[in-house]
């Protein structure tokens, strides 16, 4: 099997105002055609030829990708440059993935339970700025408004070769792959590369807090927030993915025990950095976040003491005896049943290459894992106060 | 974005030679069989362990499939030897997971685990298999915990539509009622819980699945230490044989003010071990069974209906059945079945083109292999062809049935499968808007 994947250095942060879900929509229409592919024809080569494919549009990447029979690695390559170099946008494609957009909101936002929480509530709570703060899937206002003319302006801006990282994993001879990258890619026109604006905002210096609704919950539920330090820096923010495990991953995890084992208190707990739940694909300001499930019988205020209480125990007294280990242990473990598909290898590289310039990282991750320590988990943990935290509270119901 | 030269697409080089995955097999002494694959790559172990778990058909059915439930739910949750916390812990400090699900067939173990972990996660599944307690608090908890994860599940327009559908197509069986009710669930008892245990958690028709960087004589040895003192014994209870499906109206149930309409259409399809299977799989394909299909290119491609129309087979073990599922836009909702019924009215009554089919063709044979290229994939594939009695010969064997289905094939299945007044309709929508317009196109009565 091989891999292909391409990812452009452009996401939801980089939408301008009244182009909400730009950057999403934008994805759709890389699936519609280039100069030597019809409409469809990008899907049908590759299932046709045995393989997968999909892309995803995230804060700060857009990613694309084909998994094939390692057969197919140059069709692969072939069809990926051949939209880099010369997509193809009409009208009628636009009006047609505009309404497929739509139906994709609707499915994971409108018409779902849940739908959203926490991940396009929480950012207009936890950040000010419009790049950070606003909704990434898009308001229908500006999807339907969105233009050919914009869509060529955002490929002309944002798909430049130079702004892109292609990688290639599997069952290949990288020399031979390297030929065709040249061949196919090599004679796509050099342009300007955007320069890759900070979206570092302050943090917050007080709680904010904020409360939802949704008609179709039967059962509240509450998500906390927590600005985290740079990501680019791994060895001072894995401390926080580490924490985050600590925290959540399980039964022997310190709230699930607490919350779901002995208090009864929620239904189910997470715990993640990032908002789409990768802790490593994003770049600052990036959020730590807890979103607890609770029944009706549990009030907010017990869920969000209960939460604190167990924070400041860690802060307090640090991790027991052997709990690095086992929580290092398993994330390890996960790590390493990612990377052993050609997919997971894919797409690892490329964020830590186009995030970080150091595809390397892949096989390094392991070990900056081991380095954490007892006391920065600790030291992360006592960061996760009350006043600096954005707080969305989910209700059941419409507002009164 | 001016258009470009048009290039020529590159052909594929010619396809690497494939192998079948070696498969170490030993049935134990108490009964336990056992299969070990040795891929490397991750120094890591799957297990996948299969017990058979099928209920009782009729009104016995529903406190089995309430107690079933919670069995996998608290199957973790202390041993004589530990704390669910404690269990928890030595779990992760392998680096590994391990978790327990039911289904109306099986109850399934599924961990993975740091290879050098292994023999600790075989004693520790062993200790769970002899040793669950099933203590009262931690029952009671999860029984409350479901009853609030179940009314969070049914919030959810496609469990809705899901649950309507099951028991339209299987009335009083077991397949009929998937999810215990709140009621079912607060009447479980932890004593009953244990005596569930003792009567059907036995090694005897279990198949366990090892898949990992260690030789399969290794893992059965390993296995083989760790479970042998697993001796239960018990009646292997299997599904009934499912009713003949009486297809009625189709049934739209209201979900006020719904900015869509999820429409679902099913009926029974061919097991993996049917002839008519391979043909079905492409003829399926072609209708909806993957984005480059006829169905996906009207209401998505076209006409822009929905997101995420897909065509799906299932295959539990008293026989498969195929969903057709999209979700689509309120107003569209009329639009939509007429075309879904037109695509399903064509694969059923003409041809399919030979470049339709061969393309389908690569694709299933591609993702036969896509699904089995990761340990994971591995293990979740061989044990979920051992419940349909198939051994690894199937990964060879179905291309080559794959390879030898003609367009009349696909055409026979097509009919036989997928004619639109074989499946059972159902739509969860707003009544308001959606009930006339359906109407126009179906005999529709209200779920």
């Amino acid at each position: 099997m091989v891999a292909v994947a391409v990812y452009y250095d452009v996401g939801m942060r980089s939408e301008p105002e009244g182009r909400t879900g730009f950057a999403h929509l934008f994805e759709h229409l890389m699936f519609q055609g280039s100069a030597s592919l019809g409409k469809t024809e990008h899907f049908t080569y590759v299932q046709g030829n045995g393989g997968t494919l999909n892309g995803s549009t995230h804060v700060d990447y857009t990613n694309y990708y084909e998994v094939m029979p390692s057969s197919a690695t140059e069709l692969a390559l072939f069809l990926e440059a051949d939209r880099m170099r010369s997509v193809a946008v009409t009208q009628e494609n636009l009006d047609n993935q505009i309404a497929v957009v739509q139906n994709e909101i609707r499915v994971n936002v409108l018409n779902r339970p849940y739908g959203g929480f926490p991940w396009l509530m929480v950012p207009p709570v936890l950040f000010d700025e419009f790049a950070n703060s606003h909704n990434g899937y898009g308001d229908f206002v500006d999807l339907e408004s969105s233009t050919v003319e914009d869509a060529r302006e955002f490929f002309a801006r944002y798909y430049a070769p130079g702004n892109a990282v292609l990688t290639v994993a599997g069952d290949i001879d990288p020399a031979e792959v390297l030929g065709w990258v040249e061949q196919h890619f090599g004679d796509i026109p050099a342009r300007a590369v955007p320069d890759r604006p900070s979206f570092v905002e302050p943090m917050p210096t007080a709680e904010r807090r904020a409360t939802a609704y949704d008609a179709l919950v039967p059962t509240p539920a509450v998500a906390m927030a927590w600005r985290t330090p740079d990501p680019a820096d791994l060895p001072t923010y894995l401390p926080f993915v580490v924490l985050a495990e600590v925290l959540t991953d399980g039964d022997a995890s310190r709230l699930q025990e607490r919350m779901l084992l002995e208090d009864r208190s929620a239904t189910s707990i997470g715990g993640y950095l990032g908002l789409l739940g990768d802790p490593l694909d994003a770049r600052d300001p990036t959020p730590f976040l807890l979103e607890v499930h609770h029944p009706d019988s549990t009030s907010l205020d017990a869920v969000v003491s209960t939460v604190d209480e167990e924070l400041a125990r860690l802060a307090q007294d640090g991790l027991l005896p052997a709990e690095l280990d086992r929580t290092v242990a398993r994330m390890t473990a996960r790590y390493l049943r990612e990377v052993d598909s050609v997919l997971g290898r894919a797409t690892t590289m490329s964020v830590f290459e186009q995030q970080r310039g150091r595809a390397e990282l892949v096989n390094e991750l392991p070990d900056l894992l081991r380095q954490v320590t007892a006391e920065q988990v600790q030291a992360a943990a006592a960061t996760l106060t009350p006043d600096t935290r954005a707080l969305l509270e989910l209700r059941p119901g419409t507002p009164a | 974005m001016t258009a470009g030269l048009v290039r020529p697409v590159p052909p594929l080089a010619k396809p690497r030679a494939t192998k079948l995955p070696s498969v170490g097999e030993r049935v134990l002494d108490n009964g336990l069989r056992v299969l070990a694959v040795r891929r490397p790559g991750v120094p890591l172990a799957e297990l996948r362990l299969r017990i058979p778990f099928a209920g009782p058909s009729g009104r016995k059915s529903r406190g089995h499939t309430a107690q079933a439930q919670l069995l996998s739910d608290t199957m973790l949750s202390g041993t004589t030897g530990r704390t669910a916390a404690q269990l928890a812990a030595d779990v992760q400090a392998l680096g590994g997971q391990l978790a327990a699900s039911s289904d109306a067939d099986r109850l399934g173990l599924a961990g993975s685990v740091l290879v050098s972990g292994l023999p600790g996660l075989l004693e520790l599944l062993g200790e769970v298999l002899t040793g669950a307690t099933y203590p009262k608090r931690e029952v009671v908890g999860e029984r409350d915990r479901l009853v609030q994860e179940l009314a969070i599940y049914r919030s959810e327009a496609s469990v809705v539509a899901r649950e309507e559908l099951l028991r339209r197509l299987y009335g009083e069986h077991p397949y009929g009622r998937e999810l215990p009710t709140a009621d079912e669930v607060e009447a479980v008892k932890a004593s009953q819980l244990r005596a569930l245990h003792a009567s059907r958690v036995a090694p005897a028709g279990a198949v366990l699945t090892v898949v990992g960087d260690l030789t399969p004589a290794r893992a059965i040895g390993l296995v083989e230490r760790a479970l042998a003192g697993w001796t239960a014994s018990a009646s292997a209870l299997v599904a009934p044989p499912l009713p003949d499906t009486v297809r009625g109206p189709a049934v739209l149930i209201d979900r006020p003010g719904a900015v869509q309409t999820t429409l679902r259409l099913a009926g029974p399809a061919p097991g993996r071990t049917d002839p008519d299977s391979a043909a079905f799989a492409l003829a399926n394909l072609v209708f909806g069974g993957y984005f480059s299909s006829r169905w996906v290119a009207n209401i998505r491609e076209d006409k822009g209906y929905t997101y995420s129309p897909h065509s799906q087979v299932e295959h539990p073990a008293a026989g498969s059945r195929v969903t057709v599922a999209a979700d689509v836009s309120t107003p569209t909702t009329a639009a939509a079945l007429l075309e879904t019924t037109y695509e399903l009215g064509r694969i059923a009554t003409t041809a399919v083109s030979q470049a339709e089919l061969d393309q389908a063709r690569r694709y299933a044979v591609g993702s036969l292999a896509l699904g089995t290229s990761t340990q994971a994939g591995l293990a979740s594939t061989l044990s979920s062809l051992a419940a349909s009695g198939l051994g690894v010969e199937w990964l060879r064997d179905y291309p080559r049935q794959l390879a030898a289905v003609t367009v009349d094939d696909a055409l026979e299945a097509g009919a036989r499968y997928l004619a639109p007044h074989r499946l059972t309709t159902v739509l969860v929508g707003d009544v308001e808007q959606v009930e006339e317009p359906v109407g126009r196109l179906v005999e529709l009565e209200r779920g």
